[in-house]
């Protein structure tokens, strides 16, 4: 019987990667622990949100170039200002910190400066996040806990299934990949908002699941297995039996995610960008990451 | 898993049929006898696709506590003239009232205390020669207590000035201990809303200090007086200006004594609407001694710190009538009208998060999302069937058969679809195949080695099911947690992404295992395109 594969029956020597990829590994962790560190710092990209502060998205009816949107602003007092364009339309995305404008709400003023400043451009307010510093707050600690009672659920469950050392390196694999997107997201400069934690979350889960299918190939492997010396053999063996189905199935969420990445808009842009590398990541992570840590512990020990 | 294939597709067909049912009234407006057939509800749309305001206010807490221990204190200082008790000293700091009374004086003052302030307990007391200092203060209990009817209070009023103002749907709850989430879908005039919400609505009458205005012009105010703004408007410019206006601290009349407030235009105002005001048989009484006690002479009617008019008492007023003005346009009247009706808030709020969204932006995301779902639908069928060629076509049906459930239950539940909601729908169609691949490459596996048809599809979905029900849980587990610690639109996506989950594991496994025992036992095919 013929089938249709994107990999044919593949002798990948996947242990004998471990140490290079180990490499890259380290680098995406330190990667995400200096984002984190940033992030604790509050020099990372985050969003009012997370800062307090308040966000503007305004549209124009005829065009109206950025830099004139900008020095209106200023000169009206506003200078702390983000402006992001949408391409394609007169839209933009203005997002300022916490400031006091006395009684009247930022938005209004910001909304009084652009009309007064820029009039007869079809001037239009679509929408704005105003976020006190308290909310903010609270929201960092809501995430933090939502992260680590995830990753803990994590580790009991696999703990559970399978045994201490897969919930270990399960967990290991799901933290390298939630601190990788992290440290890509840091580099690239991109915004951290609610729904990046939300991606965070949804990689942890999803990232499991790839591992959770390697694990059960080599558990049942391993149940074969005749010597210990052969564990690197039977764990090569069994990633290389279901990588055709590891690859298809990150394909078809990429495919779903490519969509919204491209179709989705600007609000779901950065979570959708998130869930398209978080998803590559985790992919990545079950085959080098977890894999080959169930080799050293079980070889060590 | 049912061995009769009869009553497995039964199933899966009356499953279809109640989500078609719960869905009919998304797709077509029913009339007349068929909307008795069908369940009304559509799908709740988020604030983030409907457009709105989502309000998060913080009660003042320490204002509050503030002004309970004002109320306190000249209470206490009223009861200890009235019952002759002699004290020496009398102070309040921010959580306590500190009293100095003469030893002697000792009973008679605990006495008062049990009979006008049984809420508030003795701290310290320290002999001070032939007098005794005493620290009042509240117990935590009674604190929180007062926090708790001072929220429930607060919720009440906006309650009551929203359904006034004429919003329909709006979320009005408690979060955390002194936190309101007020949501208005669809509300036309944000910032009028906000207005009207955020006011407190704290009416006072009080008489103006006119003897020592002359002495408050350089700088010094008399002990036991304000100085608070008096706003007028100019009719002509329609421009504001404000003027210092000094005041006897103490109120004469406060507004919870009112019953009615009413919009009236005319009279006396030069047409100008103006806020007719009617006080309760108390508050007339009091208004009759008040008015009547300060002839010629000017009160004040102070909302929130801000004095609105200060006319001259020309005579004694009896009825419990008063008035309003201050250049209000319509709209303010009105608005003034519902919060004074509605009553005032126990303490200032502060808006601490405002999200509003207008109905483009939703209109907006409700089509991207939609195109981005279409598109990656799309995407995800062509290409099981490419691969998968004539199996495809049954992952791609229990695809189908997801999505119809996934709505239908989203319905049913009243769940709310917000735009990471339409996300999370996408992410299921992505993973929802997800399961099928690891069935299909399980039964390819079977087949290599040799296997029927037959044995290699039963083989495939029995091995590949521990994997799926593992995958399936630990995605569960995320999504927990996310809806615990998500809020409104995190939410949405935690409740798609479980749902799409767990009704996944239906149709993908049972659904699409039906599907291929139906073809097998039809067809009984030599072999299987997969």
């Amino acid at each position: 019987m013929k089938f249709r594969e994107i990999t044919k029956k593949t002798k990948i020597d996947f242990m004998g990667l471990r140490n290079k990829m180990f490499v890259l590994s380290a680098f995406l962790v330190l990667l995400g622990l200096f984002g984190f560190v940033m992030v604790s710092m509050g020099k990372a990209n985050l969003s009012v949100d997370f800062t307090g502060g308040t966000e503007l998205q305004i549209r124009f009816a005829d065009p109206v170039p950025i830099s004139s949107l900008r020095s209106a602003l200023i000169s009206g007092g506003i200078e702390d200002v983000q402006i992001q364009e949408v391409a394609g339309k007169n839209d933009f995305f203005l997002k300022t910190k916490l400031m006091n404008t006395g009684p009247q709400r930022v938005q209004d003023k910001i909304s009084s400066i652009i009309s007064a400043s820029l009039p007869g451009k079809g001037f239009q307010v679509l929408g704005s996040n105003m976020v006190g510093s308290s909310v903010g707050k609270t929201l960092k600690q809501h995430a933090i806990i939502a992260i680590a009672l995830s990753l803990l659920g994590i580790v009991i469950y696999i703990a559970w299934r399978f045994n201490f050392v897969f919930g270990v390196a399960a967990t290991i694999a799901t933290f390298h990949d939630v601190l990788a997107l992290l440290g890509i997201f840091y580099l690239l400069h991109l915004e951290m908002n609610i729904l990046f934690i939300t991606a965070l979350l949804t990689i942890a889960g999803y990232s499991l699941t790839d591992t959770v299918v390697v694990f059960d190939r080599i558990r049942e492997n391993m149940a074969k297995m005749k010597s210990r010396a052969d564990l690197g053999k039977v764990i090569n063996n069994s990633i290389n039996e279901v990588l055709s189905r590891t690859l298809i199935t990150s394909l078809t969420v990429l495919l779903v995610i490519a969509a919204l990445v491209v179709l989705g808009g600007h609000v779901l842009f950065d979570f959708s960008f998130a869930l398209f590398i978080g998803v590559m990541v985790g992919t990545y992570s079950s085959i080098f990451v977890a894999s080959p840590l169930i080799y050293l512990w079980r070889t060590r020990a | 898993m049912l061995k009769s294939l009869k009553l497995r597709a039964i199933l899966i067909f009356v499953f279809l049929f109640i989500s078609i049912i719960y869905l009919v009234p998304n797709i077509i407006e029913l009339e007349g006898a068929w909307k008795k057939y069908f369940p009304s509800d559509k799908i709740h749309l988020g604030l983030d696709l409907k457009g709105g305001m989502h309000l998060l206010l913080a009660l003042d807490t320490k204002k509050l506590m503030d002004n309970m221990l004002d109320r306190k204190f000249n209470q206490l200082k009223d009861g200890m003239i009235r019952e002759g008790i002699r004290f020496v000293g009398l102070d309040k700091s921010s959580d306590s009232i500190s009293v100095v009374v003469k030893a002697d004086q000792r009973e008679k003052f605990y006495n008062l205390l049990g009979k006008e302030l049984p809420d508030m307990k003795v701290g310290a007391s320290r002999n001070e020669g032939d007098s005794v200092a005493l620290d009042l203060t509240y117990s935590e209990k009674e604190i929180a207590n007062l926090k708790d009817n001072a929220i429930h209070q607060a919720l009440e009023t906006i309650r009551n000035r929203i359904d006034q103002f004429g919003v329909s749907e709006p979320v009005i709850v408690q979060q955390g201990e002194s936190n309101i989430l007020v949501q208005l879908p669809g509300v036309k005039d944000p910032e009028r809303a906000l207005e009207l919400i955020g006011k407190t609505a704290q009416l006072e009458f009080k008489l103006v200090d006119e003897e020592n205005a002359a002495k408050a012009g350089s700088g010094t105010i008399p002990e036991g007086d304000e100085q608070l703004m008096l706003k007028s408007r100019n009719r002509d410019t329609a421009v504001t200006m404000t003027t210092p206006i000094l005041l006897k601290k103490q109120g004469l009349l406060t507004g919870d004594m009112l019953t009615d407030a009413r919009v009236r235009i005319g009279g006396e105002f030069h047409n100008e609407p103006y806020v007719a005001l009617e006080f309760n048989s108390e508050g007339s009484r009091i208004f009759d001694r008040i008015t009547g006690e300060n002839v010629g002479k000017r009160i004040a009617i102070v909302l929130d710190n801000t004095v609105y008019s200060a006319p001259v008492v020309r005579e004694r007023i009896s009825g419990g009538k008063a008035s309003i003005t201050g250049g209000f346009t319509p709209d303010e009247a009105k608005d003034l009208a519902i919060v004074l009706r509605a009553g005032a808030l126990p303490a200032p709020v502060t808006v601490i998060q405002n999200i509003t969204i207008g109905p483009t932006l939703g209109e907006d995301s409700i089509r991207k999302g939609v195109q981005a779902a279409v598109l990656g639908g799309l995407m995800v069928i062509v290409f099981m069937i490419f691969y998968y060629r004539a199996s495809g076509i049954v992952a791609d049906i229990a695809l189908f058969l997801n999505l119809i459930y996934l709505l239908g239950a989203f319905t049913a539940l009243k769940a709310t679809m917000t735009l990471p909601g339409i996300a999370g729908i996408i992410l299921t169609i992505g993973m929802g195949v997800d399961t099928n691949v690891l069935i299909f490459e399980r039964i390819r596996e079977e087949l290599r080695l040799g296997k029927t048809v037959r044995a290699a599809v039963d083989g495939g979905y029995s091995k590949a099911w521990v994997t799926i029900f593992d995958a399936h849980i630990t995605t569960l587990i995320t999504t927990c947690i996310l809806f615990m610690f998500g809020t409104g639109p995190i939410k949405g996506f935690a409740v798609t992404l479980a749902i799409g989950i767990i009704i996944n594991l239906f149709t993908a496994v049972f659904g699409s295992k039906t599907i291929f025992d139906w073809i097998l036992v039809k067809y009984k095919p030599r072999s299987l395109s997969i």
